[in-house]
């Protein structure tokens, strides 16, 4: 054995506690399901079931929303906003309390590294619940006019990416502003947000101002159409985004939505090298590059090609990939099969399309899904893994001569999400960025996320803002 | 013998130019009372996307000019219209029916929503604009910018402030707009094109069509290279319609309430964060 070779380091499961079976958390009460059927949720790296879950019908997801609306004008608009906020950082003590338990659940669950849900999803989730606590008592200081209102029910569905953190990222803004709230999660990731409905009962938050249902994509359908709903806030695929906005057309209902991305990742031949190689390999790698802004198509100007290429594979040889329960890990498991299958379906695609594979040696266990990162080089704008979202640990290589054309390709998308920029001059970054169309924009640095950092895209990477004063006024109604 | 009026021919406004409808179309335009007034174009989706391709030609440079100089170039619109003032009560005043002192008013309303407009043009990243505090050592900002090409459906009364209104907060910020005139009131906007023409405005960052306004916002709203639509001008059944048509590009369809809001500018704006390491 290589004497510098990592020792494994398990972090322990025994913090977490999960039931054989979890029902709906509807006005404050766990219940059985009127549908009466149960779907089961796997840790995807050992492909074991860990639970089963209530599948929410037509007669719940409306039980979930009768119980936002009485909750919403019997209790939440009429407490003082202070007293709201105050819920709000409850929730986020009690959530950083418990954040060891939320971030190996999550890692089970979702099969992300430990590292990343304890040193990121976790305590980000906190820190948003935290900040939007301070807005409670201070709306009519966030550009929305003196007296801004909220909407009312609102309707949220989020992905399975970062179950913990998205949930935040909806819940958070949305009772600051007075709103209630029914949230669906994703159906292979909801044993966070029903331990989350545990918190609410430990906060003392009243009954049914969240209602948490679980099910399928019908479920969140059914939660869109309902007509008691008066916003609705996805986060999830563009395609998806676009039956959200087609069903609700027409309708009152106000709509937010966080979608997809192919994210261009510039390095110009001015850039500061190794810390470029890094910020790659954390635009693509992290969370298994099932990452809505994932830095997924590299630019690489073409007189350092070479050399970043050799710096990008020695390093991806030491990405660690495995256990995520490993506080080791680096990259841990894709978190299902149906994605699993999606990646390979469009890495085969940049196969045949001419493009050239590479993957460091990897030892891919034999339970789970897995895929090894992975890059392409000889790719053309006109390939699919240069054109279609892979959420997976993919980097599509392209290369360019002048600022212009790398800004060109760039912005050769419907999307329109996020973008890097990589060079030690700072009048470039500052002219690239003002170039890019592209909603967030990181310049010598990569996949940063703040709550007070407002988030959201261009073009058919969706609508509106999450996070900082721009996410807040989505969930009000402005006045004069 | 009295003298016979020479009539005005009332054509679009695409690209700095003054064309007919490639269709050939014209349709009668009444005063308040039904007399003819003029035959006007009833523009085509062909008419639609020359538009847009004006439009879009015309973003980079007018989103990249300083926004010292869009605010003077608006500025100097109102200056034009201030000198024909007489010529636009004319046209209200047949057209909506306006008694001239009304019809006066709201060319004075127009000129002076003009200025407030021109005066956002360099302050309207500073209303909306934020740096963010965000936990760890990053430079973080966040700016509103134009958000492209922005199609205008304009409401109908009173006809002129409404057009002056929506065009001026859509191109304050760096959009360029293809805007649909009133199609009861369509002769105040075409001579109000003749405003711009004379105002240093580049050509093709407004651009006027007539014409039905129904037949008009479905081909725009399924138009892939039209970013967002000012649909205050629509009927409830024409928006839903275009609502549909719009989420091909997700495009972003709103109802400004307000003529004079900074609302309305960010309506049509998006807002870009920029993040960077502070170190040594």
């Amino acid at each position: 054995m290589n004497p510098f070779e990592y020792a494994p380091a398990l972090e322990s499961t025994s913090i977490v506690t999960i039931k054989d079976r979890y029902g709906l958390f509807i006005n404050g009460k766990f219940v059985a399901p009127k549908s009466g059927k149960y779907f089961p949720t796997i840790n995807p790296s050992t492909e074991k079931k860990l639970s089963e879950i209530a599948l929410a019908s037509t007669a719940d997801v409306d039980l979930a929303v009768k119980a936002a609306r009485v909750a919403y004008a019997k209790v939440w608009s009429k407490m003082p906003a202070a007293e709201r906020g105050k819920y709000l950082f409850r929730i986020a003590r009690i959530l950083q309390e418990r954040s060891r338990e939320f971030a190996v659940l999550e890692t089970l669950d979702n099969g992300k590294p430990i590292r990343e849900s304890r040193d990121t999803d976790i305590p980000l989730a906190a820190a948003h619940f935290f900040y939007h606590a301070g807005w409670a008592d201070k709306l009519q200081y966030s550009g929305n006019g003196s007296g801004p209102k909220p909407y009312g029910v609102v309707g949220q569905i989020i992905p399975w990416n970062f179950p913990m953190l998205m949930l935040a990222w909806k819940i958070a803004p949305a009772l600051a502003t007075g709103n209630t709230v029914v949230l669906k999660p994703a159906e292979t990731t909801s044993l966070t947000a029903l331990l989350f409905a545990e918190i609410c009962q430990q906060a003392g938050l009243p009954n049914g101002v969240i209602n948490i249902i679980t099910g399928e994509g019908a479920t969140g359908a059914e939660l869109v159409n309902h007509p008691g709903i008066d916003k609705v806030a996805f986060t999830g695929s563009t395609e998806v985004g676009k039956l959200i906005a087609t069903s609700i057309a027409g309708s009152k209902k106000a709509a937010t939505l966080e979608l997809g991305g192919k994210a261009a990742n510039i390095i110009y031949d001015d850039a500061a090298i190794d810390e470029a190689v890094e910020g790659i390999v954390n635009g693509i790698f992290f969370n298994q590059g099932h990452v809505c802004c994932a830095g997924s198509r590299l630019l690489v100007q073409e007189s350092i090609q070479d050399e970043v290429l050799t710096k990008l594979k020695e390093r991806m040889a030491l990405i660690r990939l495995g256990n995520p329960l490993d506080k080791n890990t680096d990259i841990g498991a894709i978190n299902s099969a149906a994605q699993l299958a999606k990646i390979k379906e469009l890495s085969a695609a940049g196969d045949a399309e001419g493009a050239e594979r590479w993957s460091p040696a990897c030892n891919i266990p034999a339970d789970g899904y897995w895929f090894p990162p992975t890059i392409f080089t000889g790719v053309s704008q006109t390939h699919r893994i240069a054109r279609e979202e892979i959420f997976g640990p993919v980097l599509s290589i392209l290369t360019f001569r002048t600022p212009q054309e790398a800004v060109e390709k760039a912005n050769n998308t419907p999307y329109g999400l996020s973008a890097g920029i990589w060079t030690e001059k700072g009048s470039k970054i500052l002219w690239t960025a003002s170039k890019l169309r592209a909603g967030v924009i990181w310049a010598n640095t990569f996949n940063k996320f703040d709550p007070a950092s407002p988030f959201g895209g261009y073009k058919e990477s969706g609508w509106g803002r999450e996070g900082g004063k721009h996410g807040l006024s989505a969930y009000l109604k402005a006045s004069n | 013998m009295e003298r016979i009026d020479v009539l005005k021919t009332y054509k679009l406004f695409i690209g700095g130019a003054f064309p007919r409808s490639e269709s050939g179309r014209v349709y009668a335009v009444k005063d308040f009372k039904g007399k003819h007034l003029a035959n006007t174009c009833q523009a085509s989706r062909k008419d639609l996307r020359d538009a847009v391709v004006s439009a879009r030609s015309a973003f980079p440079g007018w989103s990249g000019a300083t926004a010292y100089n869009r605010g003077q170039i608006l500025y100097r619109m109102a200056e034009i219209l201030e000198g024909r003032t007489d010529q636009f009560i004319a046209e209200i005043s047949a057209l909506e029916g306006a008694n001239p002192k009304a019809a006066a008013l709201q060319v004075e309303e127009s000129i002076d929503l003009l200025i407030w407009y021109a005066g956002w043009s360099d302050k309207i990243s500073a209303l909306d604009g934020s740096t963010n505090s965000v936990s760890g050592p990053f430079y973080n900002f966040t700016i509103p910018e134009p958000i492209g090409v922005v199609a205008v459906f304009a409401a109908a009364k009173p006809s002129l402030l409404n057009l002056v209104g929506a065009m001026a907060s859509v191109i304050t910020s760096g959009n360029t707009a293809v805007m649909v005139a009133s199609e009861k009131f369509p002769l105040p906007a075409i001579s109000f094109a003749e405003c711009m023409a004379t105002s240093d405005l580049p050509a093709g960052v407004v651009n006027i069509l007539t014409g039905v306004s129904s037949e008009l916002a479905p081909w725009a709203a399924s138009h892939m290279d039209i970013d967002a639509i000012d649909a205050a001008g629509l009927s409830p059944k024409v928006l839903k319609e275009a609502q549909i048509a719009g989420v091909g590009n997700l495009k972003r369809i709103k109802t400004p309430p307000n003529i004079k809001s900074p609302k309305r500018i960010l309506d049509f704006m998006e807002s870009k964060t920029v993040w960077h390491p502070i170190g040594i």
